[in-house]
């Protein structure tokens, strides 16, 4: 029934206001009138409460000065707010003896190691999967595409064992590889590149060939092709697959967790973790909230910037431009 | 004869897109872009999962861990036997395939609820004339661009008994009715009797709903809202001709029109719903008595906490096979769907 209407009765034009019916029903539903505006936004305004609530709650929280281990009020500008959680976390944030500037540094170090490794080594295997036809090439995009859907914790175990029995010996560095950021960076990787083939190779697809083929008539060779003509063009997807790889590294709290057990490497999302406790009294109500808006808001801003580029490709496989 | 012609030339054209050098053949150059991939994943991504099989014939554990330690003995399929039995000692409360069908519960449930709001809110701010809607976009945006880690550990605490927002809120509403604030003293993670007798889910699996709810809806009505911009007016125009209701335009031509954009993001829903890790994690981890565990959090904890990574490495293989399934399964209905409209 709803396929005839969509397909069968629609395209057939009409003239207008043929049918009194149709004029009448124009002219209830199509202007809103005030009623119906203001029923709309009622319910629009109490969804908006709903959306900002649990954000006004954090708000209000890491601006009372009094730490306080047990709030048992809501207001939205607690008595004498001040910036004070901000400063102690800047401070001191766990008892852990590693510092805020540490935390995001370890944080800044994992998020720019898995985008900049997942984008670099992505962007060239997408373009080749794109642009080339070669032996095997089905079976290997098969590959990547099957391992896309392995969440990193299932294969957890093996990671572990693995980086585990690598000891890096030079000198001064001498670290296990499991037991250090290049090793959470390494594991990260495995799931971040993948995706980046996966996200760049739908991009660079709906590129027109006839760029390159114009280039490749006034001379240029490959290689120059794919650094003058298709990265320029792939700026958009390129952007959004760096910041999503920035996001793995930055957001990441499984592996390291696992993985790392020197306070030094430590990264924010474990220290706000380990801010959120086991026992509402132990929680420093204020402080964990200081920190939930320090690791949220770089990362929120950037994403709002994206955010059209990257919601709708997500679905679609490749990110639009 | 022209045609064919043509055809070839075209053909050859597509075989030769873009740029090669007259010496090395193209495959070679196909091959240099992806070798750094390729080898890199083969180090970190596959050779692991090759181990991980080799692992899970093994009884893998603590001891084994060394460089220099003995190699894990071999057990044949007994983690595969134990797992789906239940017989895994070190957890209490351990039930595989209780635990999987709540996976799927969860991940149903959610995205019903998902698409369901996300559908109807993104056709309230489509409305003609609405007043704010830029203002409302921007708010509803939020969930989305903040990272999963941050909004599960504030929920967790959202959901805190004695000092959480969630119950000092109700307290204050119910207050509104003259409701004693004594009566909102809820455990919404600790509670062990179901809220709903006849329903088996325990407190903590709808403050999880609610928390995933809140962070998932917007997703769905971004994807609605791009959608339903895209569906020309001419049909509602004609349809209202025809004297259809509002009620009918909206199942009989949006519902319809919207299907192709909502079932790849229904989908793209169910996996990530599927292995929320962060969420349950850290709002209920996994209580009260296992029931809200799903499979990724199980994963970590056989690490984590039991170290048994024998068992762990079995535990991974099940989870990989059950999402090739999942995704196969949604794959073949996104397929099937397709051509509805």
């Amino acid at each position: 029934m709803s396929r005839q209407l969509a397909q069968g009765a629609l395209p057939i034009a009409r003239p207008r206001g043929f049918s009194l019916a149709g004029v009448r029903d124009r002219a209830t539903r199509g202007q809103t009138g005030l009623g119906r505006q203001l029923m709309m936004q009622a319910i629009l305004i109490f969804i908006s409460f709903t959306v900002l609530f649990p954000l006004l709650w954090v708000i209000s929280m890491s601006l009372d000065p009094r730490n306080i281990s047990r709030p048992t009020e809501l207001t939205l500008i607690p008595p004498g707010a001040s910036l004070q959680a901000y400063f102690d976390v800047l401070a001191k944030p766990t008892s852990n003896p590693v510092t805020l500037p540490q935390l995001v540094f370890n944080s800044f170090l994992l998020g720019a190691g898995v985008s900049i490794a997942s984008l670099g080594l992505g962007v060239a295997a997408a373009y080749a999967f794109s642009r080339f036809r070669f032996p095997a090439r089905a079976a290997l995009m098969i590959a990547i595409v099957a391992v896309l859907m392995v969440p990193s914790v299932a294969a957890l175990a093996p990671l572990f064992v693995l980086l585990n029995k690598i000891t890096i010996d030079m000198g001064d560095f001498n670290f296990n590889l499991r037991n250090s950021l290049l090793g959470v960076g390494l594991a990260l990787t495995s799931g971040a590149l993948p995706f980046a083939i996966w996200n760049l190779k739908g991009y660079i697809d709906t590129i027109p060939k006839e760029l390159e083929e114009a280039a490749l008539l006034d001379g240029c060779n490959s290689t120059q092709t794919f650094l003058r003509i298709m990265l320029p063009l792939a700026t958009p997807a390129l952007a959004v697959t760096a910041f999503l790889g920035f996001l793995t590294g930055w957001t990441e709290f499984v592996i390291s967790w696992q993985f790392l057990t020197n306070p030094e490497n430590f990264t924010l999302a474990m220290a706000l973790w380990g801010m959120t406790g086991q026992y509402a009294a132990n929680t420093p109500w204020s402080k964990f909230s200081a920190m939930a808006i320090l690791v949220a808001l770089p990362v929120s801003v950037v994403y709002l910037s994206l955010q059209r580029y990257i919601v709708g490709g997500l679905t679609v496989g490749g990110v639009k431009g | 004869m022209a045609a064919v012609i043509d055809a070839s030339i075209d053909e050859a054209k597509l075989a030769e897109p873009a740029g090669s050098k007259r010496g090395r053949p193209r495959w070679l150059t196909a091959y240099l872009y992806i070798l750094p991939a390729l080898v890199i994943m083969l180090a970190v991504t596959y050779w692991p999962i090759l181990f991980q099989v080799y692992m899970s014939f093994t009884d893998y554990g603590l001891r084994n861990l060394r460089f220099d330690a003995p190699g894990a003995n071999f057990v044949g399929i007994e983690n595969y036997i134990n797992l789906i039995t239940n017989q895994v000692a070190q957890i209490a409360n351990f039930n595989f395939w209780g635990m999987l069908a709540f996976n799927l519960f969860w991940t149903f449930s959610n995205v019903i609820f998902h698409i369901t709001i996300g559908i109807l809110i993104a056709v309230l701010l489509n409305a003609k004339g609405l007043w704010f809607r830029g203002v409302y976009r921007a708010i509803f945006i939020l969930p989305i661009v903040i990272p999963t880690l941050v909004v599960a550990t504030v929920w967790k605490n959202m959901f805190d008994t004695d000092f959480g927002a969630i119950n000092q809120a109700l307290a204050g509403i119910g207050g509104i009715f003259g409701i004693s604030p004594d009566n909102f003293h809820i455990r919404w993670i600790d509670q062990v009797d179901p809220p709903i007798s006849w329903l088996p889910l325990p407190l903590s699996y709808f403050a999880l709903l609610i928390t995933n709810i809140w962070l998932g809806w917007p997703f769905m009505t971004i994807i609605a809202t791009g959608a339903l911009q895209s569906i020309s007016k001419e049909y509602y125009e004609a349809a209202s001709i025809d004297g259809a209701s509002g009620r009918q335009q909206f199942f009989n031509i949006t519902l319809p029109l919207l299907r192709p954009a909502m079932i790849p993001a229904a989908m793209y829903g169910m996996i990530v719903t599927f292995n929320l890790f962060n969420l349950i994690y850290m709002v209920s981890g996994g209580g009260p008595l296992r029931q809200t565990e799903i499979l990724v959090t199980t994963a970590f904890r056989l690490v984590n906490e039991n170290r048994l990574y024998g068992l762990a490495a079995a535990f991974g293989i099940y989870t990989m096979i059950i999402l090739l399934v999942l995704t196969l399964l949604t794959n073949r209905i996104t397929k099937a769907t397709e051509s509805y409209v």
